[in-house]
């Protein structure tokens, strides 16, 4: 440690004694700092951070050492204090979950360091930097990647799972900006886990989040009766996500896509699920072919009305329009054809019904008596053959 | 009276044409359940499997119309063959007597009688040119190609057929298609198979609608009515024919071979689908 010279107070004691001021005493430079701390602190990395750029002190975050005039200084100091300059993003961080988990104890949880870098700090518009756009998924994915687990996230490791995605895939692979990343979703510094009412992705804010860049789509959805459902506090009704799942979802288009997504709709509409399964269309969707109408072939997606509301696509008024897409040209009575009937269902679909108990009975009449036949057919055979008598006994 | 005939004099049962539209029933059978079975217990843990296997639902799809028009052109040209035998030929023993597949009385005394036979209660019955069974086989295939074919064709040509019947229909015809495919299918694999293909004393395959003959020493055991009525005539209205070409019998035996494993097969994943 270079010893303090109180020599060089002289000068600028003087000039300032004659202007008629008494200025404070001045704490360490940066030059003073990086005497000891050079192994610790990049210089050249912190002359090219925003913070080197701005001709920040050491002591503008290192608060403790502002006023300090013995050297060494103590061992333990407080964590730097961004509060300085950044304080409505500290307050928005100590309202998210990684504040809360670090104020529960666990200190793995983020703090600004973790995901800004110390000395290195750039602006996010910086290839360069941790909170670049096309970083943020491996700045965040160093705690919620492969060490998940690890950390006690119950999520999982969600980042295998965006890269797959087709945001991932259209941020880290065709390189488009505007493809979501996490605090696109997430927000950045007032993170709050999904089953906080004011998180970002809590279901019911869900809409406004993905709308942010799906603005065609959320006044849409916002009509329907999954979105009336939802506006009115329902939790059950589906949000974005219900459907397209959130880390890994998946690009609408794809035939896989569409026979997923059957078994989502079915989670709520079991009933229906299990009988579009009996016609020809779950048949087909079933052995893995999804250029047949599922869901929302007839139904719609974003904008799905009951079947009384008659802008419907299942309406009786439009109907025999939804069908007329894949079977152009049929009339009313096509439109006639119950896509879900039940045939266990006498009330709803009784002629049904009756010709499965009637197929069933002729079944099971033909089957019991030629199959008793057969079964004494066979020990007559059998046991003429055992006592020796010939092929034609 | 002509000289005697010896044991192993061959009877010619089934002409060329008969065994040629039983060949395209097969194969037009087999074709049609391999594919269609897929769409029936698509719920099942192999039917994904095997519609991928057979080239996928497009291809199988396109494979089962194809058997399905191979079906029906056979069956046409088999009523075309029955009514030019009636009006044209006058062979009106077809429509009743022993010579007939029409149930008669006579088959339910006889069916009764084999069934007694079987708990040893009696002897076994004095069956003529078609049995019981046999009549029901041909019977069940018959107005079953109307059950199949008219919803299979409903369901082909929707567009068609909604022309003139409302669409509720259609979920009518999709289940009696599938129940009606699985009582062919069940039937054919099992009984059919059985009575003619794998009872012990036939095991492992009647020959018959390869060759279309049968030797006078089979005719008297299975058929001792037929038998006596050939010996009282002395042969006299039946067709004695030469042995069949040689190559007929192995060419018949892979064919049936394979069409049999083929059926037991597909039983298995009938079972199979049905205990999942």
């Amino acid at each position: 440690m270079r010893p303090f010279d109180p020599k060089l107070l002289v000068a600028p004691l003087a000039l300032l004694l004659a202007c008629g001021a008494v200025p404070a005493v001045a704490g360490p430079s940066n030059d003073d700092c990086l005497g000891c701390h050079s192994d610790a602190v990049d210089a050249k990395a912190w002359e090219a951070s925003i913070h080197g750029q701005l001709s920040l002190s050491c002591t503008d975050c290192h608060t403790d050492l502002a006023t300090a005039t013995e050297f060494p200084h103590a061992e333990k100091l407080r964590p730097a204090d961004c509060t300085t300059c950044h304080g409505d993003a500290v307050a928005a961080y100590a309202k998210g979950a990684h504040a809360k988990a670090r104020e529960a104890g666990k200190t793995v949880a983020a703090a600004c360091v973790d995901c800004h870098g110390k000395h290195d700090i750039l602006p996010k518009s910086d290839p360069a930097s941790r909170t670049y756009v096309f970083t943020i998924p491996q700045t965040c994915g160093r705690c919620h990647g492969e060490k998940a687990k690890e950390y006690g996230i119950h999520e999982g490791d969600v980042l295998a799972a965006y890269v797959k995605s087709v945001h991932g895939k259209g941020l880290v692979q065709s390189g488009l900006a505007v493809s979501a990343e996490c605090t696109d979703c997430h927000g950045s510094h007032a993170i709050l886990p999904k089953s906080d009412p004011d998180s970002t992705v809590h279901k019911l804010k869900a809409p406004g989040t993905c709308g942010k860049c799906h603005q065609g789509i959320e006044p849409i959805y916002a009509k329907s009766i999954h979105g009336q459902k939802l506006a009115s506090g329902d939790l059950k009704a589906p949000a974005c996500f219900d459907c397209h799942t959130a880390h890994g979802i998946s690009q609408t288009g794809t035939e896989r896509w569409k026979l997923e997504v059957l078994e989502e709709c079915g989670s709520c509409h079991e009933q229906s699920l299990t009988t579009y399964r009996d016609t020809f269309h779950g048949q087909v969707s079933k052995l893995g072919f999804g250029r047949v109408a599922t869901c929302a072939g007839c139904h719609g997606s974003h904008d799905i009305l009951p079947e009384t509301h008659p802008a419907s696509r299942v309406s009786p008024q439009r109907r025999q329009e939804t069908c007329n897409r894949c079977h152009p040209g049929t009339n009313a009575n096509f439109a006639m054809y119950d896509p879900h009937a039940d045939i266990h269902d006498k009330d709803r679909n009784a002629m049904l019904y009756w010709t499965g108990v009637l197929m069933k009975g002729l079944l099971f009449a033909v089957f019991a008596f030629f199959l008793t036949h057969t079964a004494l057919w066979l020990s007559r055979e059998v046991i003429d053959r055992a006592k020796g008598g010939s092929r034609h006994s | 009276m002509s000289a005697p005939h010896s044991p192993s004099t061959q009877i010619l049962r089934f002409d060329a044409k008969d065994r040629l539209a039983h060949i395209g029933i097969v194969i037009s059978f087999l074709g049609l359940s391999l594919t269609g079975l897929p769409l029936l217990f698509s719920h099942s843990p192999w039917s994904a499997r095997l519609a991928r296997w057979l080239g996928g639902f497009e291809t199988a799809g396109f494979v089962h119309r194809l058997c399905a028009g191979l079906m029906i052109a056979v069956f046409a040209w088999h009523v075309a063959r029955l009514l030019k035998r009636i009006f044209v030929e006058k062979r009106y023993s077809m429509l009743w007597g022993p010579d007939s597949l029409v149930p008669q009385p006579r088959d339910a005394v006889q069916m009764f009688q084999h069934m007694a036979y079987f708990v040893r209660l009696g002897p076994r019955p004095k069956f003529d040119h078609f049995t019981y069974w046999e009549k029901f086989d041909y019977w069940a295939v018959f107005w079953g190609m109307f059950i199949i074919g008219g919803s299979g064709l409903m369901l082909w040509f929707p567009e068609f057929f909604s022309l003139f019947l409302p669409g509720w229909v259609f979920n009518i015809g999709l289940v009696i298609h599938g129940e009606e495919a699985l009582l062919a299918t069940g039937f054919i694999f099992t009984i059919h198979f059985f009575n003619e293909n794998l009872r012990p004393s036939r095991f492992p395959m009647n020959l018959v609608m390869f060759t279309g003959r049968e030797e006078l020493e089979e005719l008297q055991h299975d058929r001792p009515g037929e038998y006596e009525r050939f010996q009282k005539a002395g042969g006299k209205g039946w067709v004695v024919a030469p042995p069949p070409p040689s190559w007929i019998l192995p060419w018949g035996r892979a064919f049936g071979t394979v069409a049999i494993v083929l059926g037991l097969g597909m039983l298995v994943l009938i079972l199979w689908a049905m205990a999942a």
